[in-house]
């Protein structure tokens, strides 16, 4: 489908997918298989300036702009949806930043991101997912300072990010309204991160905690003001969530491409299976799902980048986005039959990268409650 | 110091089709691209700027006006300029005549350091350009390079390729390098490279920019001339034994009996 990308952004779309094709593709098996994080791949995307599409031009960046992004994520994860996320993640951590930085902060932190150094936003805690106000980290004042303690869970990029935005209580009595945003730097005494988690997809990505003992922080890595960390984070989510979106979409015309591909190649009853309607009418329900997905995902990150940022319309591309995903890719499996199912061929690792998009940066379930009550608020 | 890149627009060979009654290429609709060899000269090019610091990369092409593209390529991968040799009276060229007309615009535009190509074009396969542009400009040349192991602004070690291992070459500079695709693993292009080539528009050479004798351009300066192009048979596969060392002994001398070899 056209979609009227422009010059740029059909540069960026076009230099992602020849990293995915030429960078990516042949290194995916093995970097899943041996939970490899993807350093030799996260070098191309920086000298080929991926990460400064997302980065403002006074920051050596090409323009604060979603929508590149998300196309790069999108191609990037045609390739490998958890060699992709190293970028993602990364646009994830430096989000925070964009939005709600200081100039001085901005100006520290964010050509470095342009020139490709990771970064990483820590909310989640174990007894905080989808009730994220319930965190536990702390962040108690002292002169000039602030002494975080606490442990973050399930971090992308945790250990190979330099840069983390981190959300901690700076007064758990007020709750959600108690919390801060911090940006804290890897080496920084006391700030430790926890063994890398072993997990079903995305393995290419790591998973980590980042554990703080009483890091001491200076009051100038506040990000926005005392108490605006949900804020923070919500917004951040705002411009993100079309990012993962974006993920699962790569993924799923993946997953798309693979199966058609096969079942044109594929001989059952001397024919290929492509002819049988039974496959093409599955065919026809992922290519039509894939393509609404995109539809959706461009529309609302072009009116991201026009000024009209909306936390429903963020969360419905990450649902529709996801859930077509699993579908797409579960059905890809299903259409190479017993072939899909071993690990020789790539949909049974892209129905596992799936997976994921359906449970982070707010779950399809949190994010339908998202939705529904903007609506029904909308009708009132 | 300048390090020129001389590399030449070509079709994908990869994608050619043979007329096969007239036993020529069936250039229409073929895409082209730049020589891959030349991808590699350019490479080597940049990392030799990066590793010293010094030296400003020049890209050199010649050819018709839509050469500009190869050009553009190589903006988009950090070449700092781009020059086209571009006239009718350049076309026709063989190596001979490519390579006077080359020199001519390496000495206009002067201070040589190093002057990479690609061992050879995909579209002729002659590997002779490097070679005579090393003549024309009386400097050294050092051919098949597979690696720069030491360079400094006035010599320069190299490895290069041989049909037997490696010889390790030391040469003074400037001088012709032509490299080999082991050199390297060519860089893809950075998105400011490539908006930096959007808008690029190479400095055109035409003879009268160029100090060139006339009667050594193009056709008229080009000697060569291609008798005949032909597609060779493909080889049919011989006979295939196995056995024992013995076994495969009798059968051989059998066989050279009845070839009457012996």
């Amino acid at each position: 489908m056209k979609y009227f990308l422009s010059e740029e952004e059909l540069m960026v779309k076009e230099l992602a997918h020849r990293i995915a094709e030429e960078k990516i593709i042949p290194v995916r098996q093995k970097y899943d298989e041996e939970e490899i994080f993807p350093h030799d791949i996260v070098k191309i995307m920086a000298e080929s300036d991926l990460f400064r599409v997302f980065i403002p031009e006074e920051y050596g960046g090409l323009g604060a702009k979603i929508f590149p992004m998300v196309l790069a994520v999108e191609e990037l994860s045609w390739g490998c949806g958890g060699i992709a996320l190293a970028y993602a993640g990364t646009a994830l951590g430096a989000f925070p930043i964009i939005l709600f930085g200081s100039e001085e902060q901005k100006s520290k932190y964010l050509p470095k991101i342009a020139e490709g150094t990771l970064a990483a936003f820590a909310l989640t805690e174990a007894e905080a997912g989808s009730d994220a106000a319930n965190i536990k980290t702390r962040a108690e004042k002292d002169g000039d300072y602030y002494i975080l303690n606490g442990t973050k869970q399930f971090i992308t990029n945790a250990g190979e990010a330099d840069i983390y935005t981190v959300i901690a209580l700076t007064d758990p009595n007020k709750g959600a309204r108690g919390a801060t945003a911090f940006i804290l730097e890897k080496g920084m005494e006391g700030l430790e991160f926890g063994k890398k988690e072993n997990k079903m997809g995305i393995r290419a990505s790591v998973t980590r905690e980042v554990i703080m003992k009483n890091v001491r922080v200076h009051k100038s890595q506040v990000l926005g003001k005392e108490g605006r960390g949900f804020i923070v984070a919500m917004k951040t989510f705002d411009h993100t969530r079309p990012g993962v979106a974006a993920q699962a979409l790569g993924i799923a015309q993946a997953a798309l491409d693979a199966a058609v591909k096969y079942a044109n190649q594929r001989y059952q009853f001397g024919k290929p299976i492509a002819s049988f309607q039974a496959i093409q009418h599955m065919i026809a329900d992922m290519g039509t799902k894939v393509e609404a997905t995109r539809a959706l995902i461009y529309s609302v990150a072009r009116a991201i980048d026009a000024g009209f940022t909306s936390p429903k319309e963020s969360a419905m591309t990450k649902v529709f986005a996801s859930d077509v995903a699993m579908e797409v890719t579960t059905n890809a499996v299903q259409i190479f039959g017993g072939y899909g199912y071993m690990k020789e061929y790539p949909v049974e690792k892209m129905m596992r990268d799936a997976k994921i998009t359906q449970i982070y940066e707010g779950t399809n379930q949190i994010l339908r409650n998202v939705i529904a009550s903007r609506i029904i608020k909308e009708a009132k | 110091m300048n390090i020129f890149v001389c590399i030449k627009q070509v079709p994908n060979t990869a994608k050619v089709k043979w007329d096969l009654e007239r036993g020529t290429l069936i250039r229409e609709g073929v895409e082209s691209i730049c020589n891959p060899f030349d991808l590699h000269a350019i490479e080597e090019a940049l990392r030799v700027k990066e590793r010293t610091g010094k030296g400003k990369v020049l890209v050199l092409t010649m050819g018709p006006p839509q050469a500009e593209e190869v050009l553009k390529e190589a903006i988009s991968l950090g070449a700092e300029d781009g020059i086209l040799i571009s006239d009718r009276a350049f076309a026709g060229a063989d190596t001979l005549a490519t390579s006077y007309t080359l020199s001519k615009a390496i000495e206009k535009i002067g201070n040589p350091w190093i002057i990479f190509t690609g061992k050879q074009a995909i579209d002729g396969d002659t590997a002779q350009v490097g070679p005579e542009l090393a003549a024309m400009l009386k400097i050294p040349q050092v051919t098949y390079v597979r690696k720069i192991v030491e360079i400094n602004e006035n010599n320069a070690v190299m490895e290069r390729l041989t049909d037997y291992g490696y010889d390790v070459v030391e040469t003074s500079l400037p001088a012709v390098l032509t490299v080999v695709k082991e050199i390297n693993e060519p860089r893809l292009p950075s998105l400011r490279g490539k908006m930096k080539a959007r808008t690029f528009k190479p400095v055109v050479f035409t003879p009268r920019d160029l100090d060139v004798d006339e009667s050594r351009i193009g056709l008229q300066g080009s000697p060569t001339s291609v008798k005949k192009v032909f597609q060779p048979e493909m080889k049919k596969g011989g006979e295939k034994f196995e056995g024992s060392a013995e076994e495969l002994a009798l059968i051989l001398v059998e066989k050279l009996k009845e070839l009457r070899v012996i």
